[in-house]
């Protein structure tokens, strides 16, 4: 008996590992100002708050670490948390930075450590080759309709080939196509790209937004209502127009 | 293969438990074995327009349990001996019911029934989530006004991400509208949202009109699914959906205000 179940124990798989992408919101830091920080993590998270709220976050360090700035990992660390954001890795920190970090639980992403060494001499380097453009975020394509109570975010563009229903709420870092009727809450550009457009064949909002300007359904002229259009901001102010 | 059918719609009182016997006892009708399982634990009505609320002995939360079997839970139909109802428990609440007490009776189920109807209660909780988890078809029982749309498509969201068949990545749910309570009267009034309208926001194929009637409450008063009152225009409703369901053509009817034959001569409101 044990040792039939002693040879099940060996023999049935109950773990497995996979190997597995995931796109996470990546926090570069540019500047060590820890004040300043927090405010515009606010400022961002209040675009979309629920978007934020316990996403799991990368510390990048490499542009602050060029600059040769240094930043109190166990400050920062506090900080992400106390917004209710989840670090779950770092990179691009000098060792000392790592070190802290995986005291801390959170693991370093090797690709992009930097040691004091190669910070001087990336300083040195004559004119060292601009950062390669991270690739551009894919667009993410919807071809079912979107559905009261669903939310979609897309990290670059989103495309949606069906309707967004009343209810529905669709985000994106870029721009927002929407080949049907747009019913739903729509914010485009919400990590604050105002050049960031929505385009829509039939527009019925309850919300557009661009980089955090809004309008709500009662502010749309009756004269767009139910027109093609694209939204875009022009000195902050959204302008619908007629496509 | 067998299927399991869930009827949802969200909001309450457009016509569930009414559309579960009629469709129900349909399926049986067309010579398919069919169970019809009340998932509204606490609530149950479904043993009532059945009209076997007599002999209810053991109920699905007993058989979860494990304090009955299935087939001593399964009440045989009086009207169709191809007819199965599953009562629910009036005296538990829908925390009883557990995902994988379900699946199992679902399991069992469908080892001999053609067709396994989901009788959801209204509501987006755990019974409602529970009656479509397991769903291979949707019928969206919708009533021509704004709230119930919108709580179908909201029903629809969640068909289309949390169901079984979404959660494995397998082909999604089929998604069917039956609008009930249609007064074309009253969509002339401009009361009441038309079918365009209602397909025009959710964007669903229909699989039929069932229009206001006053058979729907007298078969509900008698224990009769209203399906077996071939007289009355709801009761043909019901039984072209069905007809339709299994892929037969029929036109749709009830949806224009001018009487058909029928209601000429039957006086179907």
């Amino acid at each position: 008996m044990s040792l039939d179940s002693q040879q099940n124990a060996h023999h049935s798989q109950i773990l497995e590992f996979k190997s597995s992408t995931f796109s996470v919101p990546v926090l570069v830091l540019v500047g060590n100002d820890v004040i300043a920080i927090e405010q515009q993590l606010q400022e961002k998270i209040h675009l979309a708050p629920e978007f934020f709220k316990n996403s799991p976050l990368l510390l990048d360090l490499q542009e602050l670490n060029k600059n040769a700035l240094d930043i109190d990992i166990t400050g920062l660390t506090r900080l992400i948390r106390k917004l209710d954001l989840l670090p779950i890795g770092i990179r691009g920190g000098t060792k000392k930075q790592t070190q802290h970090a995986l005291d801390l639980g959170i693991p370093a992403h090797s690709s992009h450590n930097v040691t004091a060494s190669s910070v001087s001499q990336a300083q040195q380097a004559p004119d060292p080759a601009p950062v390669a453009p991270a690739i551009a975020p894919a667009t993410l394509m919807i071809t079912h309709p979107v559905r009261s109570g669903q939310r979609i975010y897309a990290s670059g563009d989103l495309v949606i080939l069906a309707q967004v229903s009343a209810g529905a709420e669709i985000l994106a870092e870029g721009n927002i196509h929407v080949y049907g009727s747009l019913r739903g809450r729509a914010l485009a550009g919400v990590q604050g790209n105002t050049e960031a457009r929505i385009f829509c064949s039939d527009l019925q909002a309850e919300l557009i937004s661009i980089a955090g300007n809004y309008k709500i359904s009662e502010d749309l002229n009756g004269a767009v209502l139910h027109q093609p259009v694209q939204i875009y901001l022009q000195d902050h102010t959204l302008v619908i127009k007629d496509i | 293969m067998a299927r399991v059918i869930v009827v949802t719609s969200g909001k309450g009182g457009v016509g569930k438990t009414t559309t579960s016997a009629a469709i129900a006892m349909g399926l049986a009708k067309k010579g398919h074995k069919t169970a019809v399982i009340d998932f509204d634990v606490g609530l149950r009505n479904l043993d009532l327009i059945m009209g076997c609320e007599r002999r209810v002995v053991y109920d699905f939360v007993n058989v979860i349990n494990g304090e009955a079997t299935l087939n001593q839970a399964l009440i045989r139909d009086k009207n169709c001996n191809l007819l199965y109802i599953l009562p629910a428990s009036q005296t538990r609440d829908k925390d009883a019911l557990s995902q994988e007490g379900v699946g199992k009776i679902l399991d069992e189920l469908k080892k001999d029934f053609k067709y396994i109807v989901c009788d959801s209660p209204a509501g987006i909780e755990k019974g409602a989530h529970l009656a479509m988890y397991f769903a291979d078809d949707a019928f969206i029982v919708t009533n021509p006004e704004v709230s119930s749309v919108r709580d179908s498509d909201r029903m629809l969201g969640i068909l289309s991400s949390k169901s079984r068949r979404a959660e494995l990545n397998e082909e999604p749910i089929k998604e069917y509208l039956l609008l009930s309570r249609y007064s074309p009267d009253r969509v002339k009034l401009g009361e009441m949202l038309s079918v365009d309208d209602v397909q025009e926001i959710l964007s669903l194929h229909l699989l039929g009109v069932i229009p206001e009637s006053k058979s729907v409450l007298n078969a509900s008063n008698s224990g009769m699914p209203v399906i077996l009152d071939e007289k009355s225009d709801a009761g043909q409703a019901y039984a072209d959906i069905v007809a339709r369901y299994l892929g037969e053509d029929k036109p749709h009817r009830f949806i224009d205000e001018k009487k058909g034959l029928f209601g000429m001569f039957f006086g179907g409101k």
